[in-house]
């Protein structure tokens, strides 16, 4: 296999010198210098690499996955706890950050596109405005969780709202079910209210990790494009960082509606 | 704007000629894809404004699967990419929804006598 592997050479390699013989080292590479040695064309080192991203987004999915599932099992048990505890998120800062995720993801996308068209300089533009919603979205995450800790609403064990806790939309708590009602008698709001704010800390902490290990990466893809590492031939980190960067975009598109907007 | 703007189709061009993979996404589908995100994302906080009990859960469901949709089949190309990376990523959610559909089944069953039995021990 090894051996009809390097003399029928695949018709994608757009290198006629190397055909005779077996690829040097990829040190010894001045032609194609992020090559890696054990590849016949940057083709295929790019689908290689593809397919262990995806690979690796399906072990983020069932990560996340076990969040959800917690998310589920205590929604469906105790409704009243999500419908009384989500007044205490504000639905506007959700709002800004989805629409600032989705905008980053954008730039994201066309930073890809840029690396695919030799456009280093857009290139770096599209990953510095990605960075830049990166940062605005913890910043805001920032002002929610502080808000939170002032007003003593954390995860069950350190839930002790404060007296002046109110509702972040200051809206009259909507005629829910009437057991509903009476939980919200109790200063405390529901019984196990504070699983709300265990699990809204667990996902939305998590999703925030992902987002500064996406910055640390985006970052590193910003440093090789402005040392010129990226042309149409070789973009595949750039793919990469962006298939993961769109996959917290993804969580986020569903933690939004399932932890702000409970009806 | 930049050269790519001016002169779209000769970069490209350029750029398939010398290697022949990745798909390029055009800008307009971008664009494109990027408001009808905003679009749904308004649609789904006005989708609380309104009392549509019990589908307002299946509504701002649908909305965030319409949404993940896009991102997955355009910002992530899979609607492009070779299709054993969309066997990958259909695995994935496949397994989510065993897992899921397992475990509220499960808790759903069992939920009533917990219930009844706290009940018990209040009396």
């Amino acid at each position: 296999m090894a051996k009809s592997e390097s003399t029928t050479r695949p018709p994608d390699d757009a290198d006629p010198g190397s055909v005779e013989a077996p690829r040097p080292h990829a040190a010894a590479d001045h032609h194609r210098p992020f090559l890696a040695h054990h590849y016949q064309s940057y083709k295929q080192q790019f689908e290689a690499g593809k397919l262990g991203m995806w690979i690796f987004l399906l072990t983020e999915i069932l990560l996340f996955g076990g969040l959800f599932c917690a998310y589920a099992v205590y929604r469906a048990n105790h409704p009243e706890i999500f419908i009384y505890a989500h007044h205490f998120l504000d639905k506007n800062l959700g709002a800004i950050n989805t629409a600032v995720l989705i905008f980053s993801s954008f730039t994201m996308a066309w930073g890809v596109r840029c690396a695919q068209l030799n456009q280093r300089k857009l290139l770096m533009v599209m990953l510095s405005l990605t960075l830049l919603c990166a940062c605005g979205f913890l910043g805001i995450k920032y002002v929610e969780y502080k808000h939170k800790w002032e007003d003593g609403l954390l995860w069950a064990g350190k839930y002790h709202p404060v007296e002046h806790a109110e509702p972040a939309d200051h809206a009259a708590r909507p005629p829910g079910r009437p057991e509903a009602q009476s939980a919200l008698q109790r200063p405390e709001g529901p019984r196990y209210a504070g699983i709300f704010f265990s699990i809204y800390f667990m996902m939305t902490g998590l999703h925030g990790l992902h987002v500064l290990a996406g910055m640390a990466a985006i970052a590193w893809i910003l440093v090789r494009a402005a040392n010129g590492h990226f042309n149409s031939h070789y973009f595949g980190p750039v793919d990469y960082v962006g298939l993961y960067w769109h996959l917290v975009d993804l969580i986020w598109i569903y933690l939004f509606p399932l932890l702000y907007l409970i009806h | 704007m930049t050269d790519h703007s001016t002169h779209p189709v000769t970069t490209e061009d350029a750029a398939r000629e010398a290697e022949h993979y990745g798909h390029i996404m055009p800008l307009w589908v971008l664009a494109g894809v990027l408001l009808t995100l905003v679009v749904l994302t308004v649609a789904t906080v006005a989708a609380t404004w309104v009392d549509l009990e019990p589908w307002n859960l299946a509504i701002a469901l649908g909305i965030a699967t319409v949404k993940a949709a896009l991102v997955v089949l355009y910002f992530m190309h899979l609607r492009y990419d070779h299709p054993f990376n969309a066997l990958v990523f259909v695995t994935a959610l496949l397994f989510l929804a065993m897992f899921l559909g397992g475990a509220l089944t499960d808790t759903i069953q069992y939920q009533p006598d917990i219930e009844s039995y706290r009940e018990s021990r209040q009396m």
